[in-house]
């Protein structure tokens, strides 16, 4: 049965990631990975929290040589982690700091001081094995799990390094803006680097200052890993940019505009990167040159009856997307937006229906249903409205309640109390109804302004 | 010469205006469904508070950079305590602010 490393990295000092602007050896990390292995719990499942992106992949690591699957929801309100318990009884938390207010068994990131020594040995781990879950939200209102074994995201990964141009540059570091909890940040950071040989940077730099400063601090070629609300920030921000090889985009279509305002200030070609939760990555394009997207290799695209699906090359089994595709030569695709009940906010995918459940799940609430406005800014983030029928309830009682319940970039602007929804005969909510609801609600807003 | 310890007392304590002026700043970014005066200096922007999360915190960011010139910065994106609450923020830019 095939084996495949865990890094790509071959001699004892080379580099698998930079911290605070040095660099940490392929040597200290499998030691950092054999120290945390030895020292987990034995469990089964465990909530990989660490916000040092290097600790992740230690952790991620040590799971691994466990054999313990790293789960990784949508969010961490109290609400899915319950769920989450639900799903794996065993389940516990890795932080490296206070794991805060997350109810489950916590085990804090373990201290290493052992000193690496003699040749690199690099774990193998069976390609069948259960790497990590991801969750998405249903639209039933429980989290549905997609299982992701350790040889299909090996070559998902190598697929998209290819593409990045890290197989032949591994001296290259890749610093990311994602969280390497999120299906983009866990591929295109944490493995692409641990499975092309090159680097990951420890840190997430969040204000446009920060994402400077981490880049200045990386004494080697770098790549920047980013999606297009941060970006748009960045170059909105910041005169200068520091020197790139390449930057990286996912989680939602670049204008053209951006792209090649990002090209021209960094210098370096932007690639985008098509790919979801269930699948991971799928396609890229360079934007500046094409609208087309270049499926990764043996990855096929099709629309079948109106629905995209995909299938080959890493992808186990032929998966529905929730986009609308049309194909063009050479596998090639373009993207027409997104299907209509499927909303992705900043890198986060939910479903009005899965929201409407979850407001409907609150006790009071008589009637509601979120919706998504149509006038998308370039670049920036839409927010939801809300509709809701709860006579006795106000609105903080229920934003608190939702809090509990959804990811805050879902929480509706507004919440709007109303005494009834505009209801068909047949109780479905005509999408032409809700738009007048939400017009009537910005005159009234007019009114008081 | 002046004396620092005067000027940080200053910077320590910004003013009504400025305090006005961030709370306008923050409806106008973020397009929000109150009126400025109803920002509270010391309740908590973020969260159970005002509600804004990391993508409203950008937002900010950028308006007072290009408002203030004043840029911020954070360890990751957990450490936003400069939006604690309205009056920490106004703290920040009353410190950083070009004289």
């Amino acid at each position: 049965m095939a084996r495949l490393p865990l890094i790509a990295h071959r001699s004892p000092e080379s580099v698998v990631a930079w911290r605070d602007g040095q660099p940490i050896s392929a040597a200290r990390y499998l030691a950092d990975v054999q120290g945390a292995a030895a020292a987990m719990p034995g469990r089964g499942h465990v909530l990989n929290v660490c916000s040092d992106r290097y600790r992740f992949a230690v952790g991620l690591g040590a799971a691994m040589l466990r054999g313990q699957i790293t789960l990784m929801p949508p969010d961490h309100t109290p609400e899915t982690v319950r769920q989450l318990r639900g799903f794996a009884a065993d389940l516990y938390c890795l932080a490296d700091k206070a794991g805060g207010d997350i109810n489950l068994p916590q085990f804090d990131f373990p201290l290493n001081e052992a000193a690496p020594a003699g040749p690199l040995r690099v774990p193998e781990i069976d390609a069948q094995q259960g790497c990590a879950i991801v969750f998405t939200s249903g639209s039933t209102g429980r989290p549905e799990p997609h299982a992701k074994r350790w040889g299909a995201l090996v070559r998902n990964v190598v697929g998209e390094a290819a593409r990045l141009d890290l197989l032949a540059h591994q001296d290259r570091v890749v610093v990311a803006t994602v969280p390497p909890q999120h299906m983009y940040g866990f591929e295109s950071s944490v493995l692409v680097a641990m499975q092309s040989g090159a680097a990951f940077d420890a840190g997430r730099p969040f204000y446009p200052a920060d994402i400077c400063a981490t880049l200045a601090r990386i004494d080697a070629p770098r790549v920047l890993v980013i999606t297009p609300f941060h970006l748009r920030t960045l170059l909105a921000e910041v005169a200068l940019l520091p020197q790139l090889e390449m930057i990286v985009c996912a989680t939602a279509p670049l204008s053209p505009q951006l792209a090649r305002e990002a090209e021209l200030r960094s210098g370096a070609p932007l690639l985008e990167i098509y790919g979801c939760t269930e699948t991971g990555q799928l396609a890229t394009r360079r934007s500046t040159r094409t609208s087309e997207w270049e499926p990764l290799p043996d990855v096929r695209i099709e629309a079948r009856d109106g629905q995209a699906w995909a299938s080959g090359g890493h992808v186990e089994r032929a998966t529905p997307l929730s986009d609308i595709i049309e194909t063009t030569a050479g596998g090639r695709f373009v993207l027409h937006g997104r299907s209509a009940d499927v909303v992705n906010l900043a890198g986060k995918r939910s479903s009005l229906a899965y929201l409407s459940h979850q407001l409907n799940s609150i006790e009071g609430v008589e009637d509601g249903v979120f919706y998504l406005p149509d006038d998308v800014p370039d670049d920036g983030v839409a927010r939801l409205a809300a509709f809701v029928v709860a006579p006795g309830l106000t609105r903080a009682a229920l934003l608190g309640e939702l809090r509990r319940r959804i990811d805050s970039v879902f929480l509706p602007r507004p919440l709007v109390l109303v005494d009834a929804l505009p209801r068909a005969a047949t109780g479905k909510l005509p999408r032409p109804a809700l738009a007048e609801l939400a017009a009537a609600q910005v005159r009234r807003r007019g009114q008081l302004a | 010469m002046p004396d620092p310890t005067e000027s940080v007392s200053q910077a320590a304590a910004p003013d009504e205006a400025l305090l006005a002026e961030l709370a306008r700043l923050i409806v106008s970014a973020l397009n929000l469904d109150i009126k400025p005066e109803e920002i509270q200096p010391d309740v908590a922007l973020y969260g159970e508070g005002l509600g804004l999360d990391s993508i409203d915190i950008l937002e900010v960011a950028l308006a007072v950079s290009k408002h203030f010139g004043v840029q911020l910065r954070a360890d990751n994106e957990n450490n936003v305590a400069i939006f604690r609450s309205l009056r920490s923020l106004a703290d920040f830019v009353a410190a950083n602010r070009s004289a």
